[in-house]
Formats: C-alpha cells, sequence, structure tokens
C-alpha cells in the first residue's frame, strides 16, 4: 500500500470543531471498531471498554440499526446513548441481569469485543494472569467469560497500545481460544469465530496460514513495517492491506452525541 | 414463622476453619461486608471462598483468611483489579480454582438442583480446562451427537453469606435494585444461608415495597437474618446507596504496602463491631 501523505495539523484546542476538523487516530479505531458489527443484524453488540462502546453505539446509529446493546450493566436500552455521561437518559428495552447474560453467550446471539493482555500467532488470548498460575508476576483479571465467549459467539479484540508486550509468541495461559486450538476441537469448536483484532495502528484477521493473524488495514499514518515491528512474531500481511477509512460527515455527528467528551481521544491519543 | 434474627457474632459463631463460604453480590456491588468484616476480625482460617469476586475477597486475602479462592475475577469495578487479592496471589499466598463466569454459575446450579455437574461447552479449548484437569472433567453426551462437554461440578457451599436490601424476620429477603446477579442461587447451593439486610421489615410490607418479582430468595433457604444498615459499605447498595468511591480508593491505597494496611486495619477493622465500623466510616 502507498504511505499515506503529510497529514494537517491537529485543530488547537480552541479552535471550533466541526466537519473540517481532521478525523484522530482514536476516530479511525472507532471506524474500525464499528466496521466490525457490520452485518451482525439483530444480536447482541457487546463492546466491553469506553472506545468499543462508542464504536458499538456508533455502528447502530449509522449503518447497523438492529443490533440490541446493554447500558454496561443489566437493562438493554435504545437509541444513541452518550458514553460516559452520568445520568444519561435512557430508553430501556428489556431487562437483561448478569445470569441472563449467559443465555445469550450460549444462544450464540452476540458478539464480543473484549481487551487483551496478550495475543499469540493464532490468537489465543490472555488477561488473565502473567507468569506463573500459582504465583503470577502479575495478576490480572482472572479468567472472567472469554472461555465461554469465543467458544459460543464472534469476538472481536481491541488492543489500545500495539506492542511486542501485547503480540506475543506464546500467552502465559490461554483465556479465550484462538484458531489453532478451536480447529483441534473438531465439531465442538463450529461457533468460535475470531472477527477482528482492532488496534491503535490498524486492523488483524484470522485469514492468516492455519488461522492465524494477518495484517488486514492499517490506520492512515502508519506503515505496514511498524505494525511488523510492533509485532512480536513475525506477522503475515494480506495481500491488499487497505486504510481505515475515516469517519463520514454523518458519522462524526453522531459521534459528536455519543462520545461528547471525546473520551476516545483520552484511550487513543494523537494523530 | 420462627423469628431468625441474629448478629453478626451468631454468624460467625456457627463457621468453622476450613469451611467452604459462598459470598453474594458481584465486584463491588452489593456484598455483606459486615459479614466479612465479622469474619475477617475472627479466628477463622483456611477457608475456601466462592464468590464472584470483589472486596470481600480481597479483605479475606489480607486478613489471611483464605486458603483457597473459587473465581472468575476480582474486581472493585470502578478500580478494575482488587489490589488486596492481586498482592495475595503475587506472593503465592493463595490458592485458585479458576472458572469462566458462566461456569461459575453452572456449578451453583449443581449444588443447588444437587446434581455433581452440569454440562457445558464452556471450557474446551481453553487453559480453564485443560490446566485444570485435576479438577475439571469432560463428558461425553449419551445421545446421537457424542459431543464431548465440560462437567462443571457442583460448587457445594458450606454456608452462604448474602446482602439484601430487605427481610422479614423469617428470612424471606427482597432486592431493589436492578440485579440479583447470583445471590438466590448462592443460598439454595449452600447447606446453610445467612442474610444481611439494610432493614428487617414486616412480612406484610415486603410485597408493598417492590414488585413480587423482587422477592428473591424465600425462607425456605434461609437460617439467619442480620439487620445491618450501610451493611454492604463501601460496596454499592443502590437505591439505598451508592458506592463509597473515595473509601473505596482509600481500601485500595492499603496494598500497596504492609504499614498502608496495618493503619487501614487499625482503623477500620480492628475497630469493632459493625456500629463501631460505622462511627469510624463517620455513618454511625
Amino acid at each position: 500500500m502507498n504511505r499515506p501523505g503529510a497529514t494537517p495539523e491537529r485543530p488547537r484546542p480552541d479552535a471550533e470543531p466541526g466537519p473540517a476538523a481532521a478525523p484522530t487516530r482514536a476516530d479511525h479505531c472507532v471506524v474500525a471498531l464499528a466496521e466490525c458489527f457490520r452485518g451482525d443484524g439483530e444480536i447482541l453488540a457487546n463492546p466491553i471498554g469506553a472506545l468499543p462502546m462508542i464504536a458499538g453505539r456508533l455502528a447502530r446509529a449509522s449503518f447497523e440499526p438492529d443490533l440490541v446493546m446493554t447500558d454496561g450493566e443489566a437493562l438493554l436500552v435504545a437509541g444513541p446513548v452518550p458514553v460516559g455521561v452520568e445520568g444519561a437518559e435512557k430508553v430501556v428495552e428489556a431487562w437483561n441481569p448478569y445470569r441472563t447474560m449467559f443465555d445469550v453467550v450460549w444462544s450464540g446471539r452476540r458478539h464480543v469485543v473484549m481487551g487483551a493482555s496478550q495475543l499469540d500467532p493464532f490468537g489465543n488470548h490472555n488477561f488473565a494472569f502473567i507468569g506463573d498460575w500459582d504465583r503470577p508476576r502479575a495478576q490480572l483479571l482472572g479468567f472472567r467469560g472469554a472461555p465461554g465467549n469465543t467458544i459460543n459467539h464472534p469476538t472481536t479484540y481491541w488492543v489500545p497500545d500495539h506492542s511486542p508486550r501485547v503480540f506475543v509468541p506464546r500467552v502465559d495461559v490461554v483465556c479465550g481460544i484462538g484458531a489453532d486450538r478451536a480447529r483441534a476441537l473438531g465439531a465442538a469448536g463450529r461457533f468460535w469465530h475470531l472477527r477482528a483484532v482492532v488496534t491503535n495502528l490498524g486492523v488483524l484477521d484470522a485469514a492468516g496460514p492455519d488461522g492465524r493473524l494477518r495484517l488486514r488495514a492499517v490506520h492512515p499514518g502508519v506503515t505496514v513495517e511498524e505494525v511488523r515491528e510492533a509485532t512480536g512474531f513475525p506477522l503475515p500481511v494480506a495481500d491488499d492491506v487497505t486504510e481505515t477509512r475515516p469517519p463520514t460527515a454523518d458519522e462524526q455527528v453522531l459521534l459528536a452525541r455519543i462520545d461528547p467528551g471525546r473520551l476516545r481521544d483520552r484511550e487513543v491519543p494523537g494523530r | 414463622m420462627s423469628d431468625k434474627r441474629c448478629t453478626d457474632d451468631e454468624v460467625v459463631a456457627e463457621l468453622a476453619d476450613g469451611m467452604t463460604i459462598g459470598i453474594g453480590g458481584w465486584g463491588s456491588r452489593r456484598k455483606p461486608m459486615s459479614l466479612v468484616r465479622a469474619i475477617a476480625r475472627s479466628s477463622l482460617r483456611d477457608l475456601v471462598v466462592v464468590s464472584y469476586g470483589g472486596p470481600d475477597v480481597g479483605l479475606l486475602c489480607a486478613t489471611g483468611k483464605v486458603r483457597r479462592v473459587v473465581y472468575a475475577f476480582c474486581s472493585l469495578d470502578s478500580i478494575p483489579l482488587e489490589p488486596h487479592f492481586r498482592r495475595a496471589r503475587q506472593r503465592g499466598a493463595v490458592e485458585t480454582f479458576e472458572l469462566d463466569e458462566g461456569m461459575f454459575l453452572l456449578g451453583l446450579q449443581a449444588a443447588a438442583w444437587r446434581v455433581p455437574f452440569l454440562p457445558t461447552r464452556v471450557g474446551l479449548g481453553s487453559d480453564v480446562l485443560e490446566r485444570q484437569r485435576d479438577r475439571l472433567r469432560t463428558v461425553r453426551s449419551p445421545y446421537d451427537d457424542g459431543e464431548e462437554l465440560v462437567a462443571v461440578p457442583a460448587l457445594e457451599l458450606d454456608v452462604a453469606l448474602v446482602h439484601l436490601h430487605r427481610a422479614d424476620a423469617a428470612g424471606n429477603g427482597q432486592y431493589l435494585n436492578v440485579d440479583p446477579y447470583f445471590d438466590d442461587l448462592f443460598c439454595r447451593a449452600a447447606r446453610r444461608t445467612f442474610l444481611s439486610v439494610e432493614r428487617i421489615c414486616a412480612t406484610e410490607d415486603l410485597a408493598a415495597q417492590g414488585p413480587v418479582q423482587s422477592l428473591l430468595v424465600s425462607r425456605l433457604w434461609v437460617d439467619g437474618v442480620v439487620e445491618a444498615p450501610f451493611g454492604a459499605h463501601f460496596t454499592e447498595c443502590v437505591p439505598d446507596y451508592p458506592r463509597d468511591e473515595a473509601f473505596q480508593r482509600a481500601y485500595a491505597d492499603a496494598a500497596r504496602d504492609d504499614d498502608a494496611w496495618a493503619a487501614w486495619r487499625a482503623r477500620y477493622l480492628d475497630c469493632g463491631g459493625h456500629d463501631a465500623y460505622l462511627a469510624a466510616v463517620g455513618l454511625g
């Protein structure tokens, strides 16, 4: 792919935001994550974390209107509810307490976006702990719902800090399962679907050799070489690597409603 | 109907070293903290704690009460990782039985239904199964599909501790927030259950305080009820009170070293029972 040309200067903080404002890196990350929900239809889109939540709400408000989404807790809510706004008005569609979430997960009517502390070449995932099982160097989240999510419905990972610390040759413990493990299960792995890994640098999919992670797109201003250098294992690259599109004018208007505080820029700073 | 009202200390007197204790709530939400603190102050040890973990697990780990934690996560919600639990894990001070959140639900349900396991696809291919084959086994479907499934073992509890908003003196318990979490399942998975509640009320008031669906736990499953206003503090117990975020931050900060923990412990734990705690916190 061609290296993109010079990008315009970032507007000063007091500059009027508007359609002319150049999209930030975070805007591209939001668009890339939103695109992961395209075609999902009437399923529970369950992005976890502020930036993925913004992306999910954007997808629903624009091109994927049948998506069902939570308020982050026990309710399913309609409309482009703003993210990170205390006391925002919400239109309740249904009650979805924690235990009901497992009915949704195990039915397959869900697409989750999870964080990842480590991912290996096949997309095996860890966010439980780093180091030994009995005495970890760093205790993290635990297995949470990763085993059940990955074997039951589509999963996308969001990595805001693409680096060799995250993309490792071997994860310390497998929480969510990758392509090799899903394939080894045979029929029992039939619901496994790693949709994408969206990072602050680009988008990976599971279409490399034998289901390995593969670079599919880079965000504007990022080179393929940069992504490879930030990955701790040899990364296959698609023949036709694309560039993440910016938000459309309509999407920019929606984003101003969904993320009025620009929380997304805090998660992924800079251009 | 029997009057099951009792005190924190009477509940602790029913517990013994090595018991498996299930604790209701979720993360830093509606945790029976007054009962947890009573255990933390006691001489009990070697407990197996089964919890959708929050500061209940952290506090019991920090006070050396725990042999093993059965968990899927341990979080303070607004502080994603429970620092006292992390510290115990990183010191190798507690064993774990690691579960997926949904496996955890099945384990409680199996215990509640008095069956040895419940089958699921969850765990296949993951290290939650592959590295715990000593504790988790698989079962083959006896039907034509012949599929191999994980047999999640029943999480049988000696005692369940649950905090609800209201109950009558007989142990009919009511929750008034949007999520029952797994509290009724904890009660049903346990040989004995003790509730703490914000307020004990007359039985005839229960149905007037909320929809009948809010009457989560019947006295069938309850052995004792402790009235503990602010009993879930500093975890959230909406609509009665939100999480005390400032206090939670101070609790989390106390995990930074032994001196900080000793100071927190002296002020908020060794100060005495629930009334003394509320006074120390400024709620008394």
